[in-house]
This record gives C-alpha cells, sequence and structure tokens, in this order.
C-alpha cells in the first residue's frame, strides 16, 4: 500500500466579501490515488480546486499547502501548472475553431524563437491523443468533434504539461454513459502510471467505481474522509446533506386526470441540414397531475422535441398538432405556447434560461411581466411580493431576491429557472434536464416541487439521461431513440433493463 | 447556509449605507467635482448663469441622442450613424424649410418621421437578418453622411424660419413677470420669476414622491434607508435643483431645449425603471437566448429600439440645426462618437444588459463640461481629446474594476 502523501491542504479558510466559503478544510491526498471530492453546490469544493490551482493567489486566504514535501504559495495558474497541478474545469476551454493539435499545445506552443514548429506539433498532439485513447486526425477542429472527445483533448493537453496531480471538475456531467466509462477508465489507467487525480463528481456511482478516498465537503467545511472499503451511497449522501435521505425520490400518490397536453404526428426537420428529419411522427399525451419522462440517450431528440413543440425554438418544416384539454392550440410563438398554458424550463440554464447578470426578482417576472404591471407599468411593490414569494416556495438559498442569479449555485440557478415558469402559471410543465449539475440535496427539492406541481393538477413532462431519476419520479416512461417514439413503459413496468432494451432494439430496426 | 432570511433587516448599517450611495451616486460625484475644478480653473467663468445657459444648450443633442444610444447598448447593440443621421436630417430641415418652404411644425414632425424610417430601415438588418449593429450602422454613417452632402449640395444652406430657431436659442416666456433682488453694493439680480416657480414645483414634487415611494415601501415591510439620511439626501438633491434653477433664472429662465430634454429623460427614466419595455430591453442585452425563451420577442424588440433611436437622432439634428441657424455638411460629424462615450462613461456595459439613463446623462454632462470648460480656459482642440480620451478609458477602467473588487 502506497502512503506517501503528495498533497496536504491545512486549515485553509477564505472568505469572500461577507461569506466564509471555505473554514478550516484540511485535505491529504496520496500519490497515486483518485480522491473524491464530494458536496453540494456551494459547499466549496471549486473554491478549494481554485485555491489550490493559484486562481485565488496565496495570501488572499489563510492555511498552508504543502505539495511534494513542500510549503507551496502560488500566485497564478501558471505556477502550479509549473509544479504539475492541471485544473480541468466543467466548462471546457478550448478554443473551437482551432484544431486538436493546436488547442493541445495552446500557450505551450512547440515552436523555436517565435515561430511553431508544425510536424512536432502534429507529432505530439498525436502521441498525447494515443495516450488518452483519442482516434482522432490532430488537425481536426474543436468544434467538429463532441462533448466526449472535447473532454479527452482537455485532459491531453494535461499531459502536455507533464501532470503529477489532475484536477477534474465535474468531467462526466455532460458526456454520455458511454464516454463517461471511457474517461474513468482513463482516470485509472493514469493510476497505474503514478498520475494522481482529484474527481468533483456528483455521480456518487462514478465516485464508487474509481475513488480509493472520498472526502465530503459541506458548508465549506470537510466533514470526514473515508476509506473505498467504507464508501457507500447512503454514507455519502448523509454526509453531504447532513442529514439520512431515506429516499432519494420523495413519495407521492399520483391522482391522474383526465388527458391535458397531447402531440399529434410531430415531425421536424433539421435547421440547418433541411433533409434530415430530427422528429419523426411522435406521439404522447400527458394527463392533468401525472409526471410522465422521456428517456433517451444523448442526441434521440427529446430536446429537439421539447424545444419544436415550445415556440417552434427548434427546426424547421415543422409538422404536426398539439392540443390542450382535447383542443387544437397554436404553439407556434413562445409567446402562444405560454398563452395556450406551456412552459419549458431548458436544460442549459445558463445559456438559455437565465440572465445571469440580472438579479433573481427580474428573473422571476420576466416570462410573465403582465402579472406585474399595469398597462406596461411594472408595480415594484408586486414585483417584490411576487419574486419573495416564489423564492420561499422553491426554497432558494440567497441572501434576498435582489442578489444576481451568476452568484447563485446550480441548484439555486434552477429554482430560479423553476419560479420563473412557475409564475407563468402553466398548465403544462416541460422540463429538460431539471437536475443537470446539482447536488443531491437539491434535486431532492426539485423533485419535491415537481410533486407539489403534480399534485395541483398540473401535467409534468420531465426530460432527462438519468435513468433513476425518471423511474423514481415518473408515472410513466416514454422511450425516445434517433427521433421516434421506441417505447412506452407505466411507472410500475419500468426499469433501466426495459428502457435499454426498447432503446436497443429500435437500434436493431433502424441499422 | 447563513444567508437564509425570511424577512429582510428594516435598515443597514450607517457605514454600507454611506459606501452604496456613494457607489450609486459615484457619477454625480464626479460630475460635481469636475465642475467645481473648473470654476477655479476657469476663474468662476464655469457657473456664470450665461454659460451654464450655454452648457445647456450645447450638450442638448448629444443627450437626447445618448438616451436612445443607452437602449441600444443596453440592448447589446452599437449605432456609429447618429451623428450622420442628424446631420442628414438637419439637411432635409434645411431643404424644407429654406428652400421649400414649409412650415416649421410639419417640417420638423416630417423629419422625426424620417428618423424613425431611417432607425427602421437599419434595425431591419440588425434585428431580423442578424447582421452585425457594427457593420450595419457604419455602412449607415457613410450613407448618410454622403446623403447630406448631396441633399445640401455641399453647401451651407440657411437661415431658418425664426419659428423653427426658437426650438434651440428660445426661452420659456415669463409668464409671472421678472422679480428684481437688490443686492447690497452689487448690481441687483433680475429672476426669471416663472423659471424658479417651475424649479421649486420640481422639487416639492421630488420630495413628495420618495416620501410617498419610502412610505409605501415600508408599508410592505421592505428595507428602507434610516430616515435621517433620508432627509439629508433628499435636501441635498432639492439644494442643486433649487441652486442650478437659480443661476438660470438669473439669466433667461429656462431654455426651450431644457424643456424637452427634461421631458425626455423622465420618459426614458420610466421607459427603463419601471416599464415592460424597458426591462424586456435589458433582459436582450443580458442574455438574448434566455429572453427569446421566455415569450420575449427579441427581433421586434431591436427593431423598435433602432426606431427609437433614429427619431432621437432626428431630434438631436433638428436641435443642432436650430442652434447654428444653418445646415452644415458638416454638421453631425463625430457626434456618434460623444454619444457614445457619454452612454460607457455612464457605466454601460459593451457587453449589454447594463446601463442606467442618469449614468448616460450625466456622462454627457461630464464630457460637455470638459469640453466647455477646457474652451474657456483656451485648451488646445488636440489637447481636449486626448484628455477626454483619456477620461473614457479612465472612467471605464474604474468601473470595471470597481465591479471585479465587489
Amino acid at each position: 500500500m502506497m502512503t506517501e502523501t503528495i498533497l496536504e491542504m491545512r486549515s485553509i479558510t477564505k472568505t469572500f466579501p461577507g461569506v466564509k466559503a471555505l473554514q478550516d478544510v484540511n485535505l491529504d491526498v496520496r500519490k497515486a490515488e483518485i480522491h473524491a471530492i464530494v458536496g453540494e453546490n456551494g459547499a466549496g469544493k471549486s473554491t478549494l480546486m481554485k485555491v489550490l490551482s493559484g486562481v485565488y493567489p496565496s495570501g488572499s486566504y489563510d492555511g498552508q499547502i504543502i505539495y511534494r514535501g513542500k510549503e507551496v504559495n502560488f500566485k497564478t495558474i501558471r505556477d502550479s501548472e509549473h509544479e504539475g497541478i492541471v485544473i480541468i474545469h466543467q466548462e471546457l476551454a478550448l478554443v473551437p475553431l482551432l484544431s486538436i493539435a493546436e488547442n493541445i499545445f495552446l500557450g505551450n506552443e512547440q515552436a523555436k524563437s517565435g515561430v511553431i514548429d508544425w510536424d512536432e506539433t502534429r507529432d505530439g498532439a498525436r502521441k498525447l491523443l494515443a495516450m488518452v485513447g483519442l482516434n482522432e486526425d490532430p488537425d481536426t477542429l474543436i468544434t467538429h468533434i463532441g462533448v466526449g472527445k472535447q473532454q479527452l483533448v482537455e485532459i491531453a493537453k494535461a499531459l502536455s504539461k507533464e501532470v503529477q496531480l489532475l484536477i477534474l471538475d465535474e468531467p462526466t456531467a455532460s458526456l454520455s454513459e458511454k464516454d463517461s466509462a471511457a474517461l474513468l477508465d482513463l482516470l485509472l489507467e493514469f493510476k497505474k502510471q503514478g498520475i494522481t487525480s482529484i474527481l468533483i463528481s456528483h455521480k456518487l456511482n462514478e465516485i464508487k467505481k474509481v475513488a480509493d478516498r472520498v472526502t465530503v465537503i459541506r458548508d465549506g467545511r470537510t466533514i470526514e474522509t473515508m476509506e473505498k472499503a467504507d464508501v457507500t451511497e447512503d454514507r455519502i449522501i448523509a454526509s453531504m446533506v447532513g442529514r439520512s435521505l431515506e429516499d432519494r425520490y420523495p413519495k407521492r400518490e399520483p391522482h391522474i386526470g383526465e388527458v391535458l397536453f397531447e402531440v399529434k404526428n410531430w415531425s421536424v426537420f433539421h435547421p440547418i441540414h433541411s433533409d434530415r428529419q430530427v422528429i419523426r411522427n411522435v406521439e404522447i399525451q400527458v394527463r392533468k397531475g401525472e409526471v410522465v419522462g422521456i428517456a433517451g440517450l444523448m442526441g434521440a431528440g427529446r430536446t429537439e422535441f421539447a424545444m419544436s413543440v415550445f415556440g417552434k425554438t427548434y427546426g424547421r418544416n415543422i409538422s404536426g398538432q398539439v392540443f390542450m384539454h382535447g383542443k387544437p392550440v397554436d404553439t407556434s410563438s413562445v409567446r402562444r405556447a405560454v398563452d395556450a398554458g406551456l412552459a419549458y424550463a431548458t436544460e442549459d440554464r445558463k445559456q438559455y434560461g437565465l440572465n445571469l447578470i440580472d438579479h433573481i426578482k427580474n428573473n422571476t417576472t420576466i416570462a410573465n411581466l403582465p402579472g406585474v404591471s399595469r398597462m406596461g407599468v411594472i408595480d415594484d411593490i408586486v414585483e417584490m411580493n411576487v419574486a419573495n414569494d416564489y423564492r420561499k416556495k422553491t426554497n432558494i438559498r440567497s441572501s434576498s431576491v435582489l442578489q444576481t442569479v451568476g452568484n447563485l449555485s446550480g441548484g439555486n440557478q434552477q429554482k430560479v429557472v423553476l419560479s420563473k415558469w412557475l409564475f407563468s402559471n402553466p398548465e403544462l410543465l416541460i422540463l429538460d434536464e431539471p437536475t443537470r449539475g446539482i447536488d443531491v440535496g437539491a434535486k431532492y427539492e426539485i423533485y419535491t416541487i415537481i410533486n407539489k406541481l403534480a399534485d395541483e393538477g398540473k401535467g409534468i413532462l420531465v426530460i432527462s439521461s438519468e435513468m433513476p431519476e425518471l423511474l423514481g419520479i415518473c408515472d410513466r416512461i416514454y422511450v425516445m431513440n434517433e427521433g421516434r417514439i421506441v417505447g412506452e413503459l407505466a411507472g410500475s413496468d419500468a426499469s433501466q433493463e426495459n428502457i435499454m432494451r426498447a432503446i436497443v432494439r429500435a437500434e436493431g430496426k433502424t441499422a | 447556509m447563513t444567508t437564509e432570511t425570511a424577512t429582510p433587516a428594516p435598515t443597514s448599517s450607517a457605514g454600507s449605507l454611506l459606501k452604496t450611495t456613494l457607489r450609486d451616486y459615484g457619477l454625480v460625484v464626479a460630475l460635481l467635482a469636475i465642475m467645481v475644478f473648473f470654476q477655479f480653473t476657469t476663474n468662476g467663468v464655469l457657473f456664470k448663469p450665461v454659460n451654464l445657459t450655454n452648457l445647456i444648450l450645447q450638450n442638448s443633442y448629444i443627450i437626447i441622442m445618448a438616451l436612445g444610444m443607452l437602449l441600444v447598448i443596453v440592448a447589446g447593440h452599437i449605432d456609429l450613424s447618429v451623428g450622420s443621421v442628424s446631420g442628414f436630417i438637419g439637411a432635409l430641415a434645411a431643404l424644407m424649410m429654406v428652400k421649400y418652404g414649409i412650415a416649421p411644425i410639419p417640417a420638423a414632425i416630417l423629419c422625426l418621421l424620417i428618423g424613425g424610417v431611417i432607425g427602421a430601415s437599419q434595425g431591419y438588418w440588425i434585428a431580423y437578418l442578424k447582421i452585425p449593429s457594427f457593420i450595419v450602422t457604419l455602412a449607415g454613417m457613410l450613407v448618410f453622411k454622403g446623403l447630406s452632402l448631396a441633399v445640401l449640395g455641399g453647401a451651407s444652406v440657411g437661415p431658418f424660419p425664426t419659428e423653427f430657431q426658437l426650438l434651440s436659442a428660445g426661452f420659456i416666456p415669463d409668464v409671472i413677470g421678472p422679480i428684481t433682488i437688490p443686492m447690497g453694493e452689487g448690481a441687483p439680480v433680475v429672476l426669471h420669476s416663472t423659471t424658479m416657480v417651475i424649479g421649486i414645483l420640481i422639487v416639492l414634487g421630488q420630495v413628495f414622491s420618495s416620501l410617498r415611494t419610502r412610505r409605501r415601501r415600508q408599508g410592505h415591510g421592505y428595507e428602507a434607508e434610516p430616515f435621517g439620511f433620508f432627509v439629508v439626501k433628499t435636501a441635498l438633491i432639492a439644494a442643486l435643483i433649487l441652486f442650478f434653477t437659480y443661476l438660470l433664472a438669473s439669466y433667461k429662465g429656462l431654455p426651450n431645449v431644457l424643456i424637452v430634454m427634461s421631458i425626455l429623460i423622465a420618459g426614458f427614466v420610466f421607459l427603463t425603471k419601471k416599464m415592460t419595455l424597458g426591462r424586456r430591453i435589458y433582459a436582450l442585452g443580458g442574455n438574448s437566448k434566455a429572453a427569446q425563451l421566455s415569450g420575449i420577442k427579441t427581433e421586434r424588440l431591436t427593431f423598435y429600439i433602432f426606431i427609437i433611436m433614429g427619431m432621437l437622432s432626428a431630434l438631436a439634428g433638428l436641435i443642432f440645426a436650430a442652434r447654428l441657424n444653418t445646415a452644415t455638411p458638416k454638421a453631425g460629424q463625430g457626434f456618434e462618437l460623444d454619444v457614445i462615450a457619454a452612454v460607457f462613461i455612464g457605466g454601460a456595459s459593451a457587453m449589454g444588459g447594463v446601463g442606467q439613463v442618469a449614468g448616460a446623462v450625466i456622462g454627457a454632462f461630464i464630457m460637455g463640461v470638459m469640453n466647455n470648460g477646457m474652451s474657456i480656459m483656451g485648451v488646445n482642440i488636440d489637447w481636449q481629446q486626448v484628455i477626454k480620451g483619456l477620461v473614457l478609458l479612465g472612467a471605464v477602467v474604474f468601473d470595471v474594476y470597481n465591479k471585479n473588487k465587489a
């Protein structure tokens, strides 16, 4: 058993104006281990990693960092990279219109007196790509490869810097199951070569698969570090939320009413490649008080379907009918879709869901300004009341409704998105990946909100790539593959195997 | 989380309050400081009633365009054509009134409409075809510069009818009649009493409305500043308004342009702070995709913003032409730079989504006072440009620095 310690962080305390982000955090990482850090969003994981990598320069925090036996004081990211510490952020930092090779050596160009040696660059890139198991031409542009492969390019880039300690901040958040598995295997491979990894993740099954030890951080403090043998999902969750979550999905007695929302014969073509049909004759319905899921792999067309229904915000040559309460409705613009009683909470809250530079109040009311105004004039008292009301209802943790949304954690941002759509008072809510990138505690709260809405008689359509989540909260699940509905399962019959079987069978048919 | 509070604190500490107030009113303080500086360096000329009146007249058209530019910049765009458009409209006005003898009022209305059409013709490409506004309005700048030369045939056209000149050179009539205040040994001051009365009414209105807002907020349990602080703040604002009204009243009273400008400023403050339309513009600039998915018709909104900008450029063109009493082919050249600078000095973000009307107006005055002060001091025009450029850069750097610190 190797017990050589590569990194020790001792009583790190980092204060932002008014907030103690980290308080006496201790972390020790052994050489060539995979050390997972878990914690709710806003617990301080990213802050800790920024302290470590020099984003917050030494002096701006209290405490000591001991790396490879000596105390280090990083002033910039460059300093830490120089020592072989490389951090890969959740939002990839690649330049889309440069090639893989150019990206790998960005800032570290293979050049002699300012002139780039392209052969060296390509050869080097090819070697690194082989190490991460990515079979792509180094001249391919980043924009032409998928997110999973982009992640591998980031790692190749880290390897080019002779990494000793690799920090990955939720590396699999936007990867498919297959890409995630490949990435985790790669980490195990690195471990054999003596590279240490710190893995920040929300996905507990991944942590169980690869991590040697797990440190839990809550409210800016280290709660505990467990050895692999002691790691169970329940224990991690209990430490993370500070209470034991009996069930990850709140119970609900479904009260299902008549058919509320129905889509018939829905077909959509790709917005740019107009001969490519993205959605083929989809037919679905949602009843009052029902939570319906759409399962499927990445690229199955679920988001495309939802957005094309919601105000034709995706695709062209859209055909088909939408019915509410059995009557055909026009959803050809967002305004009309909202008026018809639809709401769509996007999968990408930062890009499409929120105005990050504005505060909670203005984000809450933006989809229903007429609800807080008279003759185009906003009544600020009414608006404040509405915002406070929804902040309480969805349990947004913030100092006030005037806090900037960009400063909230992912879970709280998602609650702002929900507040916005709840205030537009929809009958049918389409939630696209409602818990992506948010922690267990916040997920539970989101599920509770979904249940409450269903109990109020609203219809809920949930798109999710996390099958356990769909199984946990849905009354019925549609399975989508390559733009078609390929299966429909009642909640009681549904299982991960059933869903996968439906997908695989459909794949067989189209092949 | 310790930040969870159900009921907001009723008052905040005096220290933090002073800090936020200073930040909110930082620009006002900067403007006053610059004015006091030039008051000394110009040996008291700056605050002379005649100079102050001039200052307003000289900057009115920049301020009016800055109002529209604020919307454009908050929406995440830019308009480089405003100077050329205002020059072109001035030329058209001269053509209509001087050459064809159209009466001033119908001609002015027609000019404003044409301004709107020009805005629409540029906004169309930007809003619906998603051509970058920088390019569309750069093209517009060249087109309208050329068109004003063509319309005027390369020569100045004037003079305008006297009624039209009143737009820029006129003052409100003193319906009450002047009051003479004896000044001991010095010459007595003759006050334009209507102006004084209007100033006092504005102060009363201001006090009344802030009291009412304060009561209403408190009635609903929302945070209010301590009463003492509120009194001092309101009194300072009232004193400032009264002081400037007094200065204006001791010359010829309120200029007509100031009335037009004040109504527009008030209207734009209302639009941006209270109206759904304004809120949607901020949402559009902050994240246009999110705005669109929230049901905001972002394309139409952008289109409207450029129409408004076109009409304001037209109004500015009319005012400038009336002030010079001729339309010259060079009119309006370079105005766009002053207008854009005013908006950025006023704290707007080049990324969109951030900016205040009051900031843009104060930004315009900062530029205006500097122009005026330096001219009186006899600073050469070349050095004036250098200093203005540095002030623009400095203001934005300071703003960004402050935001990063917070």
